[in-house]
């Protein structure tokens, strides 16, 4: 066989020889853009603590993770922008008051042992934002636990709650509950409060709206679908509702369960990544409907710790999306029924 | 004959950019003929041709050149008039070497064509499958099987439906679009012979609905059709073209895992070959030549040539006027989803090839393959519903058999998984690494059981 010039030779590859054109970075782009009404609203209410925290855990992810893969001496990753999106929803995920140093720790900690001892993008088996904020709630309890004060603890009247115990929404009435007082009364504007953000919280939890715009987006760039955000939220509400149905004295009201504790940003921004989450639409259902159920278990578990319980619920469906993945396989084409 | 719109919506697929208005508005044309054609042997699935002349014969236009090789195998007849120059190796389209008879055409209007059947209804079924057999008709569709052994399925399987595939969904192409537009009748003739031969009541034929003029063509030309004949309207998706998406698009039927379109009753032709059917009975013509799309945003004037098989790119990319902006990246046979990079334009054409598809540097993107992200976009645009980020993964850590295990042989390599992957994994080279692997330990258990 004639052997031609190299020069002459066309190239030569597997097909498809086309593609749609998208990208991880342009994934996480969109993420980064979704979380933009966010991080707006969180510079409004926490002001410049909120530019603090967001700063540090992004510049400290980046950093740990141009370190780690310098030391293992793979490829750099920086530009995939993923590190920024964990130290972005990372952030979001810590009290206004936390201190510098330990919003770098928790970055230092996401990237290094929650990313890339994994092997990097891809091949981590939790959430790194969230897993990380779960070290910080034990390393840290105290700090993690200190919320600045909004005024929507007056405003729904819960005046048996200690007013220097600043707590989250979800907080207030556990300890009102717990305190054998009677559930707060929340009023339309403390449910329009909920909604817009004017709340104690992390400072990227606390509004619902701008959170959905942000999800909005993200469904109308296809980079979500409304599976397992669907699925999470819609079990909240409907366990909300028969537990509200069955005691409403004694049940939170499904609106404020949606409206706080993280549960939108958590539904639509950290359910929904790809890399700890199913493949098929099938799995993400199971999915999004586990988190619901574990999240709302921890919330109303009375002698529970913990007030809200999203990140807990979410991680612990981290650690079976492969077993769901296993189970979930669609029914191949063909296949006698 | 009635037109309905496709009953059932297969799961999965992709709409990629078509570009389909690059060469669809251009008429069939002929082109100045090379003066050599080397014509492979190997131009279908199964055993290449054996080659039954030799250096110095003198061939006239149809004269077999290339007898059939085996039971799946095909023969092969000189496109032109000329002298047998050499039997010598080129590489094909797919990149595997092969046989070639180099002819060196001679002007002549001789031919060594067969007999015309005139009256072709009153020929046995068998007579009407020897004559396909003998004018070497493949599947011109891409897959490139011999037509004749399609067209006579065991006992066992009775055929109802015969489908016409006129669903080209493949970007770019319009070979099959332009033979409906201004061949319609003739497919008719070869859909009728080839629904007689199968004894089929029930005849479909499958556009996508991209192409309202070939609808409209073949709704005129299969007017007063006997019996149950309805025209599919698909919608345009890929891979519509795909046999067994098609099947389930029309009939609703699902071809049975590692089965064949037959089980379910049916037999799928593509529109060309219907048409190289009907040439070869009416008019006694064999398949020496088909119709190829000359496209893409590196040629100067995109084209649909009828051309003799033999005939190098270079000579049809000089008939539409040549490059356009420069040397393409990538020249193509077929189309971009399925069709196969060729790394020289001294390739000849063959039986299946469809189109040949020049892209610039700049609609030919090289990436680097990351690692999955888990995103599932895969998983909705796979049209057999595998789950082909977890398949490449298992290719990647050589564990064939597990990817086995989760249906890596169901893959019909159609390229959706990679056209969305967001990591640019090479997933449909995964696939065929790892169903190569699987095929050769096969042949090697069956070699040690003989």
């Amino acid at each position: 066989m004639k052997v031609e010039n190299q020069t002459e030779l066309f190239l030569v590859s597997s097909s498809p020889h086309t593609h749609i054109g998208s990208s991880v970075e342009r994934i996480m782009l969109d993420v980064l853009i979704a979380l933009a009404p966010a991080f707006a609203a969180s510079l409004y209410f926490f002001g410049v603590d909120a530019l603090r925290l967001t700063a540090t855990c992004v510049a400290t992810c980046l950093l740990a993770e141009w370190l780690c893969r310098k030391a293992m001496g793979r490829t750099n990753t920086i530009s995939d922008l993923s590190a920024i999106v964990t130290g972005v929803l990372l952030a979001f995920n810590l009290p206004p008051s936390l201190p510098t140093w330990m919003a770098a720790a928790g970055s230092l900690f996401a990237i290094t042992i929650c990313k890339q001892i994994f092997g990097g993008i891809g091949y981590n088996v939790f959430n790194p934002a969230l897993a990380a904020r779960a070290f910080m709630l034990i390393s840290f309890t105290g700090a993690m636990t200190v919320w600045s004060n909004s005024g929507w603890i007056a405003s729904v009247g819960a005046s048996t709650v200690d007013a220097t115990t600043v707590a989250t929404p979800l907080g207030v009435v556990k300890e009102a509950l717990k305190a054998g007082a009677a559930m707060p009364n929340f009023t339309g504007a403390a449910v329009m409060q909920l909604f817009t953000g004017k709340i104690n919280g992390c400072i990227g939890e606390t509004s619902a709206l701008a959170l959905l715009l942000g999800a909005a987006y993200l469904l109308w760039r296809k980079v979500i679908t409304w599976h397992i955000p669907g699925a999470y939220i819609g079990t909240v509400f409907i366990y909300a509702s028969i537990l509200h149905l069955v005691a409403p004295e004694a049940s939170v009201p499904p609106q404020i369960h949606l409206l706080s504790g993280g549960l939108i940003l958590g539904a639509c921004f950290m359910a929904t990544d790809m890399v700890t989450s199913p493949v098929t639409r099938k799995g993400m259902l199971i999915f999004g409907v586990g988190c619901g159920i574990i999240t709302m278990l921890i919330r109303t578990v009375k002698s529970g710790a913990y007030p809200e319980g999203v990140s807990f619920a979410i991680l612990l469906m981290n650690a079976i999306t492969p077993l769901i993945n296993r189970g979930c396989r669609n029914k191949v084409f063909g296949t006698k029924s | 004959m009635q037109t309905i719109k496709s009953p059932y919506n297969f799961k999965g697929g992709i709409h990629p950019a078509y570009h389909k208005e690059l060469a669809s508005g251009s008429a069939i044309q002929g082109l100045p003929l090379p003066a050599t054609l080397s014509v492979p042997m190997s131009q279908h699935l199964g055993a290449p041709a054996k080659p039954c002349v030799k250096a110095g014969d003198e061939v006239k236009k149809g004269t077999l050149i290339g007898a059939q090789a085996g039971f799946i195998s095909a023969p092969v007849h000189a496109p032109v008039a000329g002298k047998v120059n050499a039997i010598a190796e080129v590489l094909t389209a797919s990149g595997r070497p092969c046989q070639a008879v180099v002819i060196e055409r001679v002007e002549s209007d001789e031919t060594d064509f067969m007999q015309p059947m005139t009256n072709w209804q009153s020929r046995s079924k068998d007579e009407l499958l020897a004559r396909i057999s003998e004018a070497g008709i493949v599947g011109m569709g891409g897959a490139g099987f011999p037509t004749k052994i399609k067209l006579s399925p065991p006992m066992d399987k009775p055929i109802d439906t015969l489908i016409l595939n006129g669903a080209e969904c493949e970007p770019y192409l319009t070979s099959d679009h332009r033979m409906m537009v201004e061949h319609a009748r003739e497919i008719r003739l070869g859909a009728e012979i080839a629904r007689s031969i199968l004894g089929a009541k029930t005849l479909r034929i499958a556009i996508e609905d991209n192409k309202p003029d070939a609808i409209a063509a073949v709704e005129k030309a299969f007017e007063g059709v006997a019996g149950d004949v309805a025209l599919t309207v698909l919608r345009t998706s890929y891979p519509h073209g795909s046999e067994k998406q098609q099947i389930y698009a029309v009939t609703g039927r699902e071809v049975p895992r590692g089965g064949l379109p037959m089980d379910t009753g049916c037999v799928v032709e593509n529109v060309s070959t219907a048409f190289a059917i009907s040439e070869a009975v009416v008019k006694g013509i064999p398949l020496i030549q088909r119709v190829i799309t000359v496209t893409g945003d590196a040629v100067q004037n995109p084209a649909n040539l009828m051309a003799p098989f033999g005939t190098s790119y270079q000579s049809l990319i000089d008939a539409c006027g040549g490059f356009r902006g420069g040397r393409p990246a990538k020249v193509i046979s077929g189309g971009p989803m399925m069709g196969f990079a060729v790394s020289s334009l001294a390739t000849p054409t063959g039986k299946t090839a469809s189109g040949v598809l020049l892209l610039s540097p700049g609609r030919v993107s090289q990436y680097t393959s990351q690692a999955c992200i888990s995103c599932g976009r895969c998983v909705d645009a796979c049209p057999m519903r595998l789950i082909p980020s977890e398949l490449s993964q298992f290719v990647e850590a050589d564990d064939i058999e597990g990817a086995e295990g989760i249906a890596l042989m169901d893959c019909i390599e159609c390229g959706s998984c990679a056209f969305v992957c967001p990591a640019h994994r090479p997933l449909v080279q995964h696939m065929r690494r790892g169903k190569a692997c699987i095929m050769a330990q096969r042949a090697a258990a069956k070699a040690k059981r003989d």
